[in-house]
């Protein structure tokens, strides 16, 4: 106990210190070379953010960063540019992916609950079928779910993006919260009984309210994940009043060509917005989320 | 606590064995019902579909192997697509682990400003699946793009429109994918995080120099990470489809130099209505990644390496 303890401060110490082999010429190489990449790579987003306040003769003769005439012209008519107005479908992809968070939240909570702390004949059977999932690309299950929503006549409305997330579709949030859940010691669950709590009452009472990091890991991704998908809406949603913000971008893009690239950028900067917004606000959790699970993207 | 539990369990364990029987079943049917009725069900009508020419309207005729055989022997767009996709994945995984590994070695030198670093390498993984950076994409490396704008101004080179080429559209697929190393790079920054720092001092007395170090520490002990890294890409990979939808129309073009398999199976269901064809073609994806992957395990034993 005391040797791990001492073996891992003096692990912390040494990754706290400046590593003594490395020079500071180095050391000023290496920053030079990740800021250098860093630049590079973002140069592109940032150059897209700085074109969409350009003059479109100005997007194709300056490649800077800042431009001469700042004028909000392409939002504008980006803004109307199809029609339907892309509020509207900002609407829409709003209404979608919060009701996809919901979704996600409540279903795959209940189904992370019961495999990880209720005793059920069949148990370990249905948990290595759920895992079997995790791995099964969508494409074996894609033609026939379009069929049964066809024959619903739920196609061309938003009901076969959003009812699939309250059957817990997403295994991978499972998976993310049975980790979590895990981790909460069962002793807090066996107090509760002992006061007479059920199963219900300790789901409600004792494990969601510890468990507000993986909850909010599992919204942000859902709702970063649903508000980028493009492939559901594609096959699903067919009226433009119907669109999502990443369809309606793409309909843009048909319609314009390449003829008004302003205000493309313009609208493809207010749709990627949320996303710089989330990642802001939570990166800590995204990153984490991703370092501990190693999920995709 | 011994006692009042010796006294109570049999009373609680007994209510709470029955009711959680029922009560876990409870908890577990919103993801029975998608279950069956979301992920059982269609596997295996698919496979049912597969095997007929439904089209979504009238009824779905018995053809039996046909489908399957038609893929093997007639169907030249399929061949494009699998070289379209190989190509794809073949160089874009490994480039991605490479850039992924060199970046999360270089930020895990005990550097001041690690998180902003690693903040910036992973914005483009975020937003890189996006309809937006994917119309950004087609202006950059248009024939009258940013990087030609660039490449003219610096160089005083004239590019080629990268895009409309059919021997280079793929590559700038490729690069964007490339250009989504961060999320792996987090995941090797974990796993770097998990070797012992007295390893490297146990090196450095005996005399071993970095790259020594690197080769004999590091990347031995990373295996599993870069194996997990390796399966989890190599799967999206073959599942590409929006950069390249947005940026050829949907087509697959020029010349169907972009038709990622997911493309093809995307025009086959739900432009020209062959559900049964199309269902074979996600089949026989279906089987391609089930291959890579059992391939990746069977060989892991021979290169991953595990403490115990």
């Amino acid at each position: 106990m005391t040797d791990a303890a001492l073996s891992t401060t003096t692990i912390a110490s040494r990754t706290d210190a400046a590593e003594p082999s490395v020079s500071p010429w180095k050391r000023a190489l290496l920053y030079a070379l990740l800021v250098a990449v860093s630049f590079l790579m973002l140069y592109p987003l940032l150059w897209m953010v700085a074109s969409s306040f350009k003059p479109d003769s100005e997007i194709f003769t300056s490649t800077g960063l800042i431009p001469t005439d700042p004028t909000v012209d392409a939002y504008r008519r980006g803004w109307s540019g199809l029609s339907v107005s892309f509020g509207w479908m900002f609407f829409n992809s709003l209404v979608i992916s919060l009701l996809v968070v919901v979704g996600n939240l409540f279903s795959c909570s209940m189904a992370a609950y019961a495999f990880t702390r209720l005793r059920f004949k069949g148990r370990g059977f249905w948990f290595t079928l759920m895992l079997g999932t995790l791995m099964m690309p969508q494409h074996a299950v894609l033609i026939p779910q379009y069929v049964l929503f066809l024959k619903l006549g739920w196609v061309n409305s938003i009901l076969p993006l959003v009812v699939p997330k309250f059957l817990a579709i997403d295994a991978f949030f499972i998976f993310l919260m049975v980790q979590f859940f895990r981790g909460i010691p069962r002793e807090l669950d066996e107090a509760a009984i002992m006061d007479g709590c059920g199963p219900l009452r300790i789901f409600l009472k004792v494990i969601l309210p510890l468990s507000t990091p993986v909850l909010a890991t599992a919204a942000v991704f859902s709702f970063i994940w649903t508000w980028d998908d493009f492939f559901a809406p594609l096959i699903y949603l067919n009226d433009i009043e119907k669109y999502t913000a990443q369809l309606g971008l793409r309909t843009f893009v048909d319609s314009t060509g390449t003829s008004d690239w302003g205000s493309l950028f313009a609208m493809s900067t207010l749709t990627v917005l949320p996303i710089f917004i989330l990642f802001i606000l939570f990166q800590r959790l995204l990153i984490e989320g991703i370092a501990t699970t190693g999920m995709k993207r | 606590m011994s006692i009042s539990g010796t006294t109570e369990r049999p009373v609680a364990g007994g209510r709470l064995r029955f009711g959680d029987g029922w009560a876990g079943y409870g908890f577990l049917a919103p993801w029975l019902v998608g279950f069956f009725l979301l992920t059982l069900g269609p596997a295996i009508a698919s496979f049912y579909l597969s095997l007929t020419d439904y089209s979504g309207l009238g009824a779905a005729n018995w053809v039996g192997a046909e489908n399957y055989v038609r893929i093997a022997t007639d169907d030249p767009r399929f061949w494009t697509a699998m070289n379209v996709t190989f190509t794809f994945v073949l160089l874009s995984v490994p480039l991605k682990l490479i850039f992924a590994l060199a970046v999360a070695v270089a930020l895990n030198r005990g550097l001041a400003g690690l998180s902003f670093f690693r903040a910036i390498f992973y914005l483009p993984s975020l937003v890189g699946g996006s309809v937006a950076v994917a119309v950004l994409w087609r202006q950059v490396f248009a024939g009258d793009g940013l990087l030609n704008q660039a490449l003219n101004a610096l160089f005083g080179f004239e590019g080629p429109s990268w895009i409309s080429n059919p021997s280079t559209s793929l590559y700038t697929l490729i690069l964007l994918a490339v250009w989504q190393f961060g999320s792996s790079m987090i995941i090797f920054l974990a796993g770097l995080r998990q070797i012992p720092q007295d390893m490297y001092e146990a090196a450095s007395i005996d005399g071993a120099g970095k790259a020594r170090q690197f080769f004999r520490i590091t990347l031995p002990l990373l295996t599993p990470v870069i194996f997990f890294n390796a399966v989890i890409l190599t799967i999206d990979a073959f599942k590409a489809f929006t950069s390249a939808f947005v940026i050829s129309d949907g087509t697959g073009g020029p010349i169907d130099s972009t038709l990622f398999y997911t493309l093809y199976l995307y025009q086959e269901a739900f432009t020209n209505f062959r559900f049964g064809y199309a269902s074979a073609l996600a089949w026989v994806l279906v089987l391609i990644i089930a291959f890579f992957t059992a391939m990746s395990f069977l060989t892991a034993r021979f290169w991953v390496h595990y403490d115990d």
